[in-house]
């Protein structure tokens, strides 16, 4: 007998299923021509469908920052935050999920007010929730409100009964609070 | 100095040293080949079908590792590129694709011969290009290079409407530092982290039972002496992917040869067996894995990668090193030494070496040898004795492309080149041309299948016109070789579409062209026709064997399956599972 030790059974390599669930991403992207659609394209060519984009300037000249949700599982979203990194005219990119941030929305909220006490609740809600109406007419208040999802969602259900009549919103803008980072951030430094 | 646009690109491409560009061309990219013309510095192969373009670009660069060029006009022009493009992205082959548009104002427009080929190109591009300014052409264009031949490399375009070729103005070329700055969000990582390199040795150390899984960033990084050190100093076996041949000597006592799908037994026992696997420069491909929770199962995994997104993309590894293969070998190297390069288990280390070859000693590669047909083994290996094993083989997609990967023996990198990831038919014609252009000085064989030569057999007389002395060997079986294999093996011999039978005489195919053909029927012709073929140097040759129709590429694990359902050369169904393990 050889001192090579012999193998029982082959211990099956663990690999990492991730859970899904819904992610958020920021990037910090070059201003160039068609940079949003590569970055669609990638997360598209994963087959994963992008939930909620938000895109603006930011201070610096050139530089924007987008705020990505994506429904996905942990593992391949890990590789779309990769490869969204190697892409030429992305400065930064970050996985918020799990670190602390902070996370915003609005949203414009059309509501049906055309009786006193429909007026008169609808006004009393968005004071609650912080939110200003910003248009009025006959018959409708719109209402701008800011803040997170859940926020958001519940004023919503509170003045569906109302009745809606259109709604926008921008998706998330989301920035990481400082003193965070990841394990993995360090680990290419 | 003010001149057009289209100087303005000549003159970028000679600051950048390129030599040959490889192009068809056409309405919106004309007043750059005027300007080509006009300087005449630059020399054109004007071949027979954009798609040759782009694989002669792609032979060339995989050849030289030099940036390849290729340049069309714009809509079927730019289409008929998309493939070369898909073929060099998934094999990180550094291009530098030129693309003529229509003019800016009609960008939109459906004007004639338009079509969004950055919006086609971008998720088979590393990065793409549409010039919208004159002042941003140099620029762009040199950060067109330096993006497809740093970090990973790989495919670039860059799409220029006739307007702004056709524009004046006196915009200087930028130099690298500026390039450098321009790309803030560039930066590949190439030095690799302290501290993984120092846990890498020590897991080395530590290994009874390691083996070296090497793939095409070593190719690239041109790592072979570090290799061949570091095998040799740890007594560490190597096995190679396709991609990887050359980058370690074959020949070597350590090699293993190539592991995976149509990869040697010993070296898919080696990773099944082994206790730590070294990947360098590989990115663990299904071709290679098969089913992934059965891939070396009992391994901790090191992987060397410029790419941090191949590293734990398919297969979660123990110690992640982001870098340049050679410099981080390098480094590797150095760590080990400086601990003395002492293996804690040498004896385990000597018993894995004989286990290995025990192995291959049990199933080496081999084939049913006969004196009635040929088969498609033995004219590879004849073609590897007439040419003693230092030509250059450029190779189509199936059945001969493993059996040139298996039968050939490689010594150097860049010596074998063929379309890895996307496995392009077709593919081994044009990149073979660009190879013997960009490395004139070795014999360049192409072996192709008769079904892949159909692809682009076109530029044979591309071939013949800039007397390009290539040798072709058509490994002729009548088939679409591998489907058929596939179908008898998986599909119960329906044999769907397949039937290459009528095909065109393809000696006579060769002298139409103006090149030399010869057919080889018997066993006894093949080493007499390959030595006549040896003797043309002045224009191309193609060689037609006619094989055993029905030969199999073997060893084969199914795709998907785990290495333990290898077929081996004698057909046997399945490797009886006692035999996975290590026994005395």
């Amino acid at each position: 007998m050889s001192d090579i030790t012999a193998v029982k059974a082959p211990a099956l390599r663990e690999i990492k299923k991730g859970r899904v669930r819904k992610h958020i991403i920021t990037l910090l992207v070059r201003n160039e021509l068609g940079v949003l659609a590569r970055i669609a394209t990638l997360i598209a060519g994963k087959g994963y469908n992008i939930e909620g984009l938000s895109v603006g300037e930011t201070h610096e000249k050139g530089l924007s920052r987008m705020t990505i949700e994506v429904i996905g599982d942990d593992v391949v979203i890990d590789q779309v935050v990769k490869q969204l990194r190697k892409l030429i005219d992305t400065i930064k990119v970050r996985d918020l999920t799990d670190i602390p941030h902070i996370e915003r929305e609005l949203a414009l909220i059309k509501v049906h007010t055309a009786t006193p006490r429909a007026r008169d609740e609808v006004l009393r809600l968005t004071e609650i929730f912080r939110g200003k109406i910003v248009d009025v007419s006959q018959s409708t208040y719109t209402v701008e409100i800011t803040g997170t999802e859940d926020k958001i969602n519940a004023f919503i259900e509170l003045v569906k009964p109302f009745g809606i009549m259109e709604m926008a919103r921008t998706g998330k803008v989301a920035l990481k609070r400082e003193m965070a980072s990841t394990e993995e951030e360090q680990l290419w430094k | 100095m003010a001149r057009k646009g289209a100087d303005i690109v000549i003159e970028t491409l000679k600051e950048e040293g390129v030599e040959y560009i490889f192009g068809h061309p056409g309405g919106a990219i004309m007043e750059v080949y005027d300007a080509l013309y006009r300087d005449g510095s630059i020399k054109h192969i004007l071949t027979r079908h954009e798609q040759g373009a782009g694989h002669m670009a792609e032979g060339y660069a995989k050849a030289t590792g030099k940036v390849g060029v290729a340049m069309s006009t714009s809509g079927p022009g730019a289409t008929n590129l998309v493939t070369a493009i898909a073929d060099a992205y998934m094999d990180s082959v550094p291009v530098v694709f030129i693309t003529g548009q229509v003019p800016t104002h009609l960008i939109g427009n459906d004007a004639f011969q338009e079509v969004d080929i950055v919006g086609i190109t971008r998720p088979i591009t590393k990065h793409n290009f549409l010039v919208k300014r004159i002042e941003d052409l140099p620029m762009i264009l040199r950060q067109a290079f330096y993006i497809a031949k740093t970090g990973r490399p790989g495919p670039v375009l860059v799409d220029i409407p006739k307007d702004i070729t056709q524009k004046i103005s006196d915009v200087e070329i930028p130099s690298l530092e500026e390039v450098k700055s321009s790309l803030p969000g560039y930066k590949p990582h190439t030095e690799g982290n302290p501290q993984q390199i120092k846990k890498a040795a020590r897991l080395i150390a530590e290994a009874k039972r390691p083996v070296l899984y090497v793939g095409g960033g070593a190719v690239q990084a041109e790592a072979q002496k570090e290799l061949v050190e570091l095998a040799e100093l740890m007594k560490v076996p190597v096995t190679t992917t396709n991609m990887g041949k050359g980058a370690f000597p074959e020949s070597h006592p350590l090699a293993l040869h190539m592991l995976g799908m149509h990869g040697t037994y010993y070296a898919n026992m080696a990773v099944y067996n082994c206790d730590l696997l070294i990947a360098v420069g590989a990115r663990f491909d299904d071709r290679v894995t098969g089913k992934v929770e059965e891939f070396a199962p009992q391994a901790s995994i090191i992987h060397i990668d410029i790419d941090p997104a191949s590293i734990s993309k398919n297969i979660v590894v123990d110690v992640p090193i982001v870098g340049d293969v050679k410099v981080v070998l390098r480094k590797l190297i150095e760590e080990i030494k400086k601990e003395g390069a002492k293996l804690l288990y040498p004896e385990e280390r000597q018993k894995w070496l004989e286990q290995i070859e025990k192995w291959k000693k049990l199933h080496p590669l081999t084939y049913r040898k006969s004196d009635k047909v040929i088969k498609p083994q033995y004219v590879i290996e004849e073609i590897w004795k007439v040419t003693k094993g230092d030509a250059i083989i450029a190779t189509g997609v199936g059945q001969h492309q493993m059996w040139a990967a298996m039968f050939y023996r490689y010594s150097f990198p860049r010596q074998f080149i063929n379309s890895g990831g996307l496995g392009t038919m077709g593919f081994g014609l044009p990149a073979g041309i660009g190879a013997k252009i960009g490395r004139p000085e070795k014999e360049v064989f192409v072996i192709d299948g008769d079904g892949s030569f159909m692809m682009t057999m076109q530029e044979l007389i591309t071939a013949v016109h800039y007397r390009v002395p290539v040798k072709i060997a058509i490994i002729n079986n009548g088939y679409l070789g591998m489907v058929r294999q596939w179908q008898e093996l998986f599909y119960e011999k329906r044999y769907a579409e397949v039937d290459l039978s009528i095909q065109p005489d393809f000696v006579k195919l060769a002298e139409a062209c103006g090149a030399v053909g010869f057919r080889a029927e018997k066993p006894s012709e093949v080493r007499e026709v390959l030595e006549e073929a040896m003797k043309v140097q002045d224009k191309p040759v193609l060689l037609d064997f006619h094989v055993d129709r029905e030969e199999n590429v073997l060893p084969m694990v199914p795709a998907g399956k785990s290495y333990r359902d290898m077929i081996l050369e004698d057909g046997k169904k399945g490797v009886e599972a006692d035999t996975m393990y290590l026994v005395g």
